[in-house]
């Protein structure tokens, strides 16, 4: 069996546990294991990447315990895509984070590597079940990355997204019991399989399921009305925390486009289609209010968080128009508003850093020291994450746009992304007004920003670039994934038939 | 059976709720440690009920219990433990820093 797909969840796991056994003492030490784990993830998530983009589901046995009994890892496109980014937004926040961030609070490595673990489990796993299990590791360490650095507000914040996970938790097992119930599995593929064939008695109990878990992966992706948790949360984070949480309201949109591709199809029997009908007006309704909080933020780090809520319902009302192309552009804006999103978090510390006391708001102030550089970035990041052209945001949205026009609610999704659009754009130029050219007093002089610290900023923001430069390879292969999640067979063949047991010759050892 | 199972796990949800629903971090932790019972509880009885048989397997016996939503149980309890440790740490933690156990930070 090859070891690679598992290798994802072991990098870190591995340097969790060293970092426990011999870090923690404030040394160097734990920055070198730290960067060590998550350089080592990147070329892996690539390997997987180029496997995967040949069309070969790779899967991996647990225990070599045959499937639907095990445990399975599968990587399939979209998973190897997720991991990719992943990768590289924790390995620019984690190169951020050295410059001094990782010393305001206890183990911030070991818990970046538990968070980077339960990502990638979650990307990885064909169980729903362990789905569960890596949403638990990724919440309890974002838990206590969230609170890193300590202070009133951190506390008050992390209080509530405990208490509302946990609730969430509850919820998804409710719902996991439900399905378990009315159709004996939890293997996602063999679920597919079951819930196709299953009857109209279990159809009560497995629409119950489905529901309640749509209601847990909303509440993770932060859609309205169980999203108000966020902006408090992300905009009091640690930066490079907050970048890489980013990614976590991707984790949720991931859990729904996993799930409504393989178990509730169009061909789920009696839970056909179940989440599609919910998906595009929870979209549309987070995107309008998303922007009303874009529009009345008094400082730039609530704005972005907002930016992160918006950006999770474009991708939700994507994922409700239903088609293989919706999801390719779904795809390809979430590749985009992730990485801008992250390095944007990093430049607002940038710049908080730089203002003193008046931190990130709209307010009159000194003079950033250095205002082209700072200045620059934010201009990029603004085209980026607002979809102007020539950075990747603009195709992203003309993908979307393109797909709805098809649409029978497309006049709807029209409005509410053009004129979101517009207004996003206004708040970005009146926060970059305010903050780098609304200055009175004289300059301070330079607190100096680490070129380690921009590097890693920069990097994120021109993901957005490079996206454009590589438009045509990127859509090739969100297409291609597209493709293959609307036929989910090569999926459950892969996973099923493939049974993982190898019989080995006597006297050999494991394979 | 199925009627006290069902009752039981209702009643022990309603309160949970209830207690989720006050304002203060005490009760919210009861109320999660609540839920966490009916769930726990849901979870065993979702592979279905077997009355008069062994917990796991016995020769001779026809219908054996499925051995699936034990296992899950046990994660489930062994992660609900782990949470609430944190939560009761984070709980006493904003009391300190906070001054009070609202869980919007209380009043201003």
């Amino acid at each position: 069996m090859n070891h690679l797909p598992i290798m994802p969840v072991m990098i870190p796991l591995i340097a969790g546990a060293l970092l426990f056994l011999i870090g923690g003492r404030g040394g160097g030490l734990d920055r070198v294991i730290g960067v060590t784990a998550t350089v080592a993830l990147l070329p892996v998530a690539l390997l997987l990447l180029q496997v995967a983009g040949t069309g070969q589901v790779m899967v991996y046995y647990d225990g070599n315990w045959s499937a639907p009994f095990g445990i399975v890892l599968v990587v399939d496109r979209l998973s190897a895509l997720m991991l990719c980014l992943n990768a590289l937004l924790a390995l620019a926040s984690l190169l951020y984070a050295i410059t001094g961030d990782d010393r305001l609070g206890p183990r911030f490595h070991l818990l970046f590597q538990m968070q980077l673990l339960g990502i990638n489990g979650a990307f990885l796993t064909g169980d729903l079940f362990n789905l569960f299990v890596f949403f638990e590791i990724l919440l309890i360490a974002s838990y206590a990355l969230q609170f890193h650095g300590g202070g009133k507000v951190r506390v008050r914040a992390t209080l509530h997204l405990v208490v509302l996970n946990l609730i969430g938790s509850s919820v998804f097992l409710i719902g996991i019991g439900a399905i378990y119930a009315a159709t004996g599995t939890l293997n996602l593929a063999d679920l597919a399989v079951k819930v196709a064939a299953a009857g109209t008695g279990q159809a009560g109990l497995l629409k119950t399921g489905g529901i309640l878990l749509l209601l847990v992966f909303a509440l993770k992706a932060a859609l309205v009305p169980l999203g108000f948790w966020l902006p408090p949360a992300y905009s009091v984070a640690c930066a490079p925390v907050a970048a890489l949480f980013a990614i976590m309201t991707k984790v949720g949109i991931y859990a729904i486009l996993r799930l409504q591709g393989l178990v509730f199809g169009p061909e789920a029997g009696p839970a056909a289609s179940l989440f599609t009908p919910w998906l595009l007006p929870l979209g549309l309704i987070t995107v309008v209010v998303a922007t009303f909080g874009i529009l009345a933020s008094n400082e730039l780090r609530r704005l972005l968080a907002h930016l992160v809520v918006l950006s999770a319902g474009t991708l939700t009302l994507t994922l409700g128009l239903d088609s293989p192309s919706a999801v390719a552009s779904a795809l390809f804006y979430l590749l985009n508003s992730t990485l801008v999103g992250g390095g944007l978090f990093l430049l607002a510390d940038l710049i908080a850093r730089d203002r003193g006391d008046a931190g990130t708001s709209f307010v009159t102030s000194q003079t950033v020291s250095s205002p082209l550089l700072l200045g620059s970035l934010f201009f990029v990041g603004a085209i980026g994450v607002a979809g102007l052209p020539p950075l990747a945001g603009f195709p992203a949205k003309l993908y979307l746009l393109q797909t709805a026009f098809l649409h029978p609610a497309g006049n709807w999704v029209f409005s509410v992304v053009l004129i979101s659009g517009l207004l996003v754009v206004v708040a970005l130029s009146r926060a970059g007004s305010a903050i780098f050219w609304r200055t009175g007093k004289a300059q301070k002089p330079a607190t100096g920003i680490a070129s380690l610290q921009s590097a890693a900023t920069a990097s994120l923001l021109l993901g957005s670039a490079a996206l454009m430069i590589g438009a045509g390879v990127t859509t090739g292969y969100t297409q291609a994934t597209a493709v293959q999640l609307a036929d989910h067979t090569g999926y459950v063949e892969a996973v099923m038939e493939n049974r993982g047991v190898v019989v080995l010759p006597a006297g050999q050892g494991g394979s | 059976m199925e009627l006290i199972l069902a009752l039981l796990i209702g009643i022990t949800t309603a309160s949970a709720v209830f207690l989720l629903l006050r304002g203060h971090t005490f009760p919210i932790v009861l109320g999660l440690w609540l839920l966490g019972y009916a769930v726990n509880i849901f979870l065993f009885v979702s592979g279905g009920l077997t009355e008069g048989s062994a917990p796991l397997v016995e020769q001779g016996l026809e219908i054996l219990p499925d051995p699936l939503p034990q296992a899950l149980v046990l994660t489930a309890i062994v992660i609900g433990f782990g949470m609430s440790a944190f939560l009761i740490v984070l709980a006493l933690r904003a009391l300190g820093d906070l001054g009070d156990d609202g869980v919007d930070g209380g009043e201003k």
